[in-house]
């Protein structure tokens, strides 16, 4: 992988990144209460006892959430630790009724594993230094009174897994591909749904800069970064800044940041001194957490094809790299093309098909792949009559646009509305005499060698057909007409 | 005829089942005879309708000639750290004062569930902190007893559950929950003359009970004798998958296992239990108790458990540690009161809030389990003191290897005065010194009264079981019952 390197006024700069990102476990029930969790809910709707910390409230943990984190960990290869532990943060703020998060800090769930990324065409590795579930704080709202902030819990309680990498990342390009590859296999897993513009999923950014070669710098942490792009920027931004810093002399300071995307600046929330001491302790209220065999195989066995492998499989079929690339980037494709190859689509033609044909119209009707009008059964009948001779490509798009209005088999369309192609070539024959007797001049000059006028006679031949007539064929025909004669 | 209200739980419960008085008679008794002994402080709340209500029900399933329920009838009084649907529960501070819960504790559910009905919400010291009910926001607990010394000291009824010892003994009611996080079943029970258990950690439920310190609160009966506690912690105790520590056991038939002969039993003395300036009576009295349980065919071995004297240091980190957490929640956001000064941010409303909400007492625990959390002591304290807890718990599996069974005195001394001892915190905390072993190990105990000091004050004898064995516990302290004959009471002078 080509270095990334930041030329400074002195000289070169390494950057070194590590993310923490905070991923909403997918569940119907917060992590340790009863509590619906629905996105998008009236204000504390979504809560319980529990999650508003009634006196005498005790908190027992979701199986659904502990499974989905232990899934997560084994689709990147990860340490499971069969023994982990709940701990109580403990700090006082309107958002969190307990007044301290259950979270996992002396024994994670989770331990090391590893994200392959690809940038530049040139796979790196990334280690991951573990997962640990924790429960979300509530959200304040200041906007609803002149004077008095509001608290809304529904979000208190909800259950996330903290991913936390190594610094093994050098490059904004490196941070954005970690990011975007772990929020794939999260949805191909389906532990998170990965939707960063609800929250969802949010990065803390940890960055230093280094002269090549040597100890890492002291860090900052830029917190809940939402979007793979701001990611991006965040990195680019915190590194020039810090650079900047140490260039004129200073010293970076260890403290949280955050990220201002208008102004696109980062700006400091609290230094280490202001830090909190959260005063750790594992949480009386909860017995230590043991998973048996039977759960971790189930765990195990549950688990679908990852992205990586789904590649692999893909260009063993002969698609592109990049057709690969892109259809196992969003499970959904991937799930699509599945269904296509499952229902006897050839794999390079579906795969250039669904790239090009599919994604184009879904781009342009504005709608997603789960919601495409036309299903995979649909789209690998339509390949099937191009494959087989029934349709050109031509054809074939012309039958695509009216399935994608209509909903109708390709079949069905063809046979209601002629689109057949012919290879009758008697009728194609008739037609290309019509063609130059008409054009007369052009085949003169055709015969003179100007054999660019090839292309006009089939065109001219396709017309006349009504675009039905097999292209293998009207060349063949031309070509004996036109040479031959 | 003896009154109604000298009766207790077993008598209570066959007179209403063969009709020799009304639920509704005995329910009557009571609030006559609580409403007479405001006196005493021991109630935050009167409910007499609670009382009336589950009597009536009583009665009613009498007359339709239905099986009664187990408690059908008996009215009992409930520690104010049970949150009750509907009705304050306070943890007798200011901090909850007025606070209605929406939900009912699995424990009072389930007493509810077996028949029995409620005649108040019963004082305690300050979120349970305390060994004297004095740090009550409600004002303390007198005990009925006094010294036969021509004085009128007021004394102290013991605490945390210094509401439930003063009402049973004063027979204001016949039986009272408890919880018990360092000896706050056992202490006031020797106080004041009556029996009290807590049992294995995880027997009752936590749901529903303000905590106080989780891995170690523990709820229990108080009663006048052995087979109404029996018969109590069957009613209260029972998995419950609303608290991850609940054990997920059947309930024994306590009351029907009942057994005083104690032949083939091994009980065991632990030396160490022999403290300093422990008063002669209650060397005596530990003495007596050796005899009794002999006569009752139990052999004695003397038994060592090394790291009992670091039980208590250990006892007053890990308790306070867990407590300022578990009190974090009372911030003046949600529920409870809010202080609000003129202009004041959050942070100054939260200090606001818990400087007025939280007695001195409690904010001395928060105070103490900050200190030993933070960063740079942690290791110092809290691991240290888990590390001694681990070790206390292994004191005692080890002396099962010796004995079933443990006998000591349940508090170095008899009831103290009122005042006596509140301005000295560490004093307090010594009156814990023999209950807060059995609880960092989380094993049954029992405080069954054994018999009166000089001054005509009651003392206690303990009994400490393995895990689960609360059979052998009460059977133990059955056996110290038909022995010591403890039939003294208080007089009425209230």
């Amino acid at each position: 992988m080509s270095e990334f390197r930041i030329k400074g006024a002195t000289g070169e700069w390494e950057v070194v990144i590590g993310l923490e990102v905070h991923a909403q476990v997918t569940s119907n029930a917060k992590l340790f209460s009863g509590a619906a969790t629905a996105f998008g809910a009236e204000p504390n709707t979504q809560v319980s006892l529990v999650d508003a910390a009634m006196p005498g409230m005790l908190p027992v943990p979701n199986r659904e959430c502990i499974r989905q984190a232990v899934r997560t960990g084994m689709a990147i290869e990860a340490k499971i630790n069969k023994g982990s532990r709940f701990d109580r943060k403990n700090y006082f703020y309107a958002d969190l009724p307990q007044g301290y998060q259950i979270s996992q800090l002396y024994h994670p769930l989770v331990g090391e594993g590893t994200i392959e990324i690809e940038v530049e065409g040139e796979t790196k590795t990334i280690g991951v230094e573990r997962i640990h579930v924790e429960q979300d704080a509530g959200k304040l709202m200041h906007d609803q009174h002149p004077t008095r902030s509001y608290v809304d819990l529904n979000r208190s309680g909800v259950a996330l897994m903290e991913i936390v990498s190594k610094p093994d990342m050098r490059s904004p390009a490196e941070a954005g591909a970690y990011l975007s590859k772990l929020r794939s296999i999260l949805r191909y897993v389906g532990s998170c749904d990965g939707n960063m513009d609800q929250g969802s999923m949010r990065a803390d950014v940890n960055v230093s800069v280094r002269r090549p070669g040597e100890p890492f710098g002291t860090r900052t942490e830029t917190k809940n970064v939402n979007s793979v792009r701001f990611v991006m920027q965040t990195v680019e931004i915190e590194a020039l800044r810090q650079i900047d810093v140490i260039e004129s002399g200073g010293t970076i300071v260890q403290e949280t940041r955050l990220f201002d995307p208008d102004k696109g600046e980062t700006r400091s929330m609290r230094s280490k001194e202001d830090a909190h001491d959260y005063r750790y302790f594992p949480d009386p209220d909860l017995l230590p957490l043991e998973l048996d065999d039977a759960f971790l195989d189930e765990c195990r066995a549950s688990l679908p094809e990852l992205p990586d492998a789904k590649r692999a499989r893909y260009l063993s079929l002969g698609v592109t790299p990049y057709n690969a690339a892109v259809l196992t980037a969003e499970v959904e494709a991937a799930r699509y093309f599945d269904a296509l190859l499952e229902a006897g689509a050839k794999a390079p033609a579906a795969a250039n098909w669904v790239t090009s044909e599919l994604f184009g119209a879904l781009n342009r009707l504005g709608r997603d792949i789960e919601d495409s009008p036309v299903s995979a059964t649909q789209a690998a009948q339509l390949l099937g009559l191009v494959a087989e001779g029934t349709l050109s490509n031509t054809l074939a798009k012309q039958v695509f646009e009216i399935m994608l209005e209509t909903g109708d088999d390709p079949a069905k369309i063809v046979e209601e509305r002629g689109l057949k192609q012919t290879s009758d070539t008697g009728a194609i024959e008739a037609e290309i005499a019509k063609v130059l007797d008409a054009n007369a001049d052009k085949v003169a000059e055709y015969r003179s060698g100007k054999d660019k006028l090839f292309g006009f006679f089939v065109g001219q031949t396709m017309k006349a057909m009504a675009g039905k007539a097999n292209p293998g064929v009207v060349n063949e025909l031309l070509k004996k007409a036109l040479d031959g004669g | 005829m003896t009154q109604i209200t000298d009766l207790g739980v077993a008598a209570l419960r066959d007179g209403i089942r063969t009709g020799e008085f009304s639920a509704r008679e005995v329910a009557d008794a009571f609030i006559v005879r609580v409403s007479q002994a405001r006196q005493l402080n021991a109630f935050i709340v009167e409910t007499p309708e609670h009382a009336i209500a589950a009597a009536r029900e009583a009665d009613a399933a009498r007359a339709a000639g239905e099986t009664l329920k187990p408690l059908a009838g008996v009215p009992i009084g409930m520690k104010d750290l049970f949150c009750t649907k509907g009705v304050q529960t306070t943890a007798a501070s200011h901090m909850l004062e007025g606070f209605k819960p929406e939900y009912e504790s699995t424990v009072s559910q389930k007493l509810w569930d077996a028949g029995a009905g409620m005649l108040g919400k019963l004082n305690l010291d300050q979120f349970a902190m305390g060994s004297s009910n004095e740090t009550s926001y409600f004002g303390n607990v007198i005990s009925p007893w006094r010294r036969q010394d021509g004085g009128n000291a007021p004394l102290a009824p013991g605490g945390s559950s210094g509401g439930s010892s003063s009402a049973i003994s004063a027979r204001l009611c016949p039986a009272a929950t408890g919880t018990d996080t360092g000896g706050s079943i056992r202490q006031p029970a020797a106080f004041t003359g009556i029996a009290g258990i807590k049992p294995t950690y995880g027997r009752c439920s936590r749901w529903g009970v303000v905590a106080f310190a989780s891995s170690l609160d523990q709820a229990g009966p108080m009663a006048r004798d052995v087979r109404d506690c029996a018969i109590m912690l069957e009613a209260m105790a029972g998995f419950d998958a609303k608290d991850a520590t609940s054990l997920q056991l059947d309930v024994p038939k306590w009351e029907q296992g009942l057994n005083p002969d104690l032949r083939g039993k091994k009980v065991g003395i632990p030396k160490e239990y022999r403290v300093d300036a422990m008063p002669g009576e209650i060397e005596a009295l530990w003495q007596q108790g050796i005899d009794w349980l002999k006569d009752a065919g139990a052999e004695i071995v003397e038994v060592s458990l090394p790291h009992t004297k670091y039980a208590l240091p250990a006892y007053y980190i890990i308790a306070p540690a867990e407590a300022s957490s578990n009190l974090a929640r009372y911030d003046g956001v949600r529920y409870g009161m809010r202080e609000l000064p003129e202009g004041a941010n959050l942070q100054e409303m939260y200090a606001a809030t818990r400087a007025a909400g939280f007695g001195p007492e409690v904010q001395r625990r928060i105070l103490i389990g900050t200190y030993v959390l933070s960063a740079g002591f942690y290791d110092a304290y809290y691991t240290q003191a888990q590390k001694v807890r681990t070790l206390i718990a292994r004191d005692f599996e080890r002396a099962w290897l010796d004995c079933d069974l443990l006998l000591t005195p349940t508090a170095p001394s008899a009831a103290f005065a009122l005042g006596e001892k509140s301005a000295d915190p560490l004093a307090m905390y010594l009156n814990d010194v023999f209950t807060v072993p059995s609880s960092l190990a989380g094993i049954p105990a029992m405080s069954v009264p054994g018999g009166l000091d000089k001054d005509g004050l009651p003392l206690g004898l303990q009994i400490i079981g393995k895990p689960l064995d609360e059979q052998g516990v009460l059977n133990a302290s059955l056996a110290i019952e038909q022995r010591a004959g403890f039939t003294a009471r208080p007089g009425q002078w209230w």
